[in-house]
């Protein structure tokens, strides 16, 4: 039923669009219709998927590295309230400065390659992964930690055993978000310096006013963006088994 | 299974919360290899009671709390209110929560759980998860957790308070049997209860906390609810605990 479901809403959105495309009149170098960036995306596959690469690189790195590093914070603020004190103002700063300005600057460090838009993913989905999965083991139930000490376990087993395992629904919410917003990082990377990825040829192909190219690179990278989200999505169903996704609403 | 539970002393415990006084020079004498059942009204104090015992208050208090035993802190086992089951563990690695946090598991651990399970007629949900049993036999597992740990001091802070009446019976008798020969401290605010499985009853009331009764029913438990004798001492029980009650 939701894959049935997928596929009416996708259908259901082409038409939206050929219909708009149709009904205004607008002419194709503003929005072009379905159909001319079918054929864009069919013709230009092969330099799109060298691309595609790139970016879907470049996304998954950002993810991996951002997470890493996020849930290495959010691990060492919990083991040690002193590095917690100089840490969290950092934290809150980083949101502070809008990141997208920051992206020159990672250009100029990091150079024209792939490191700049990992750099930039990793900014972007640092402080969701670390907060979420900081303030998920913060929320770990007194009451559990003061079993365990009664019990007489040591303090990296309660993280182990307890604090993690209790944190992970928090921090799934975190890295779903992340998985989310991590394209973005990478697409911002490439339209402010690069000579590769979707982003890159987005920019290419607007300049040259070849907009069905441009639309193409877009639906390309919402359909990897979507297909991420969802690998993501299943891997933590799976990770989190004692909590499933019950689709609740009121 | 228990062989010479100590006794525990508490000797002039005076402790201070929010600048009110909660005990002032509390003497208690908790017999060894016995049930003591602790009654008062809700919030009187009770926890934290229990809690100077298993020394992990963070309140700072003066006094003395001795183990016949001779040890400074003698371990114990806590069970709560809440079961306190870790969601993600099945109910077997539940019941050996205490060997795995202090990395001590064992293949005779693993048996000795799965006897207890058994005998606490939970056999067949070894493997189950937390989310998927009832309240009792959450509540059962977590009985067991605390058996699994083999201390021979339990403390048990309103345990079978969240339970339905039948549930709440069925694992009093259980209990009973399985923690006998234990120093068991049962704090509770239901009289019945503590007259159903208490050796002895104190009955703690007023600011600061004070013993204002202490009762030791002729028969061993667990005691049959409904009987006159019980009934008697029950509204006696009440009444005292009425009168200590915060209005």
């Amino acid at each position: 039923m939701n894959h049935l479901r997928g596929v009416i809403l996708c259908c259901g959105l082409l038409v939206c669009w050929q219909v708009l495309v149709l009904i205004t009149g607008v002419p194709p170098y503003i929005l072009p219709g379905p159909l001319p960036v079918a054929w864009a995306l069919v013709s230009h596959f092969s330099i799109l998927a060298g691309h595609l690469g790139t970016t879907f690189a470049e996304i998954l790195l950002g993810l991996s590295l951002g997470t890493l590093l996020g849930t290495s914070t959010a691990l060492s603020m919990i083991i040690s309230p002193l590095l917690k004190r100089w840490m969290l103002p950092i934290l809150v700063i980083s949101q502070a400065i809008p990141v997208f300005a920051l992206a020159p600057v990672l250009v100029l460090w990091f150079g024209y390659g792939m490191a700049s838009k990992v750099a930039m993913a990793v900014l972007i989905i640092y402080f969701p992964v670390t907060a979420s999965f900081y303030g998920g083991m913060q929320r770990t139930e007194p009451e559990l930690l003061e079993l365990a000490r009664i019990m007489g376990a040591g303090r990296l087993e309660i993280l182990r055993t307890i604090v993690i395992p209790s944190a992970l629904p928090g921090f799934a919410s975190g890295l779903r978000v992340a998985t989310a917003v991590a394209p973005i990082g990478a697409v911002v990377g490439e339209w402010v310096g690069s000579s590769a990825g979707l982003g890159y040829y987005m920019l290419h192909a607007n300049a040259r006013m070849q907009i069905d190219s441009m639309f193409a690179a877009l639906a390309l990278l919402a359909a990897v963006s979507l297909l991420l989200y969802f690998c993501i999505d299943r891997l933590l169903d799976k990770l989190i088994y004692w909590q499933p996704n019950q689709g609740t609403s009121l | 299974m228990f062989q010479q539970a100590p006794e525990i002393s508490l000797e002039r415990i005076s402790l201070a919360f929010a600048g009110k006084p909660l005990f002032h020079e509390l003497n208690l004498r908790l017999a060894g290899g016995q049930t003591t059942c602790i009654l008062g009204p809700s919030g009187c104090g009770k926890s934290t009671l229990l809690k100077l015992i298993a020394g992990v208050s963070p309140l700072h208090f003066s006094g003395d709390i001795t183990f016949s035993s001779g040890l400074e802190q003698h371990p114990v086992a806590w069970m709560g209110q809440n079961d306190l089951l870790l969601p993600w563990l099945s109910l077997l690695d539940n019941v050996l929560l205490g060997p795995r946090l202090r990395r001590e598991r064992t293949p005779e651990q693993d048996e000795k759980a799965r006897e207890l399970i058994q005998q606490a007629g939970l056999s067949g949900y070894e493997s189950a998860l937390p989310g998927t049993l009832s309240g009792g036999m959450r509540q059962r597992a977590a009985l067991l957790r605390t058996l699994m740990e083999g201390r021979q001091i339990l403390l048990m802070d309103e345990p079978f308070s969240a339970l339905d009446a039948l549930t709440r019976v069925r694992l009093q008798n259980l209990s009973a049997e399985l923690t006998r020969g234990a120093t068991v401290i049962l704090v509770t605010h239901d009289p019945m209860e503590a007259l159903r499985l208490g050796h002895r009853i104190i009955v703690l009331a007023g600011t600061p906390i004070a013993v204002v009764e202490e009762l030791i029913p002729d028969t061993p438990p667990p005691r049959e609810a409904g009987t006159t004798l019980l009934n008697t001492h029950y509204a006696h029980l009440l009444s005292l605990l009425m009168q200590g009650a915060p209005q």
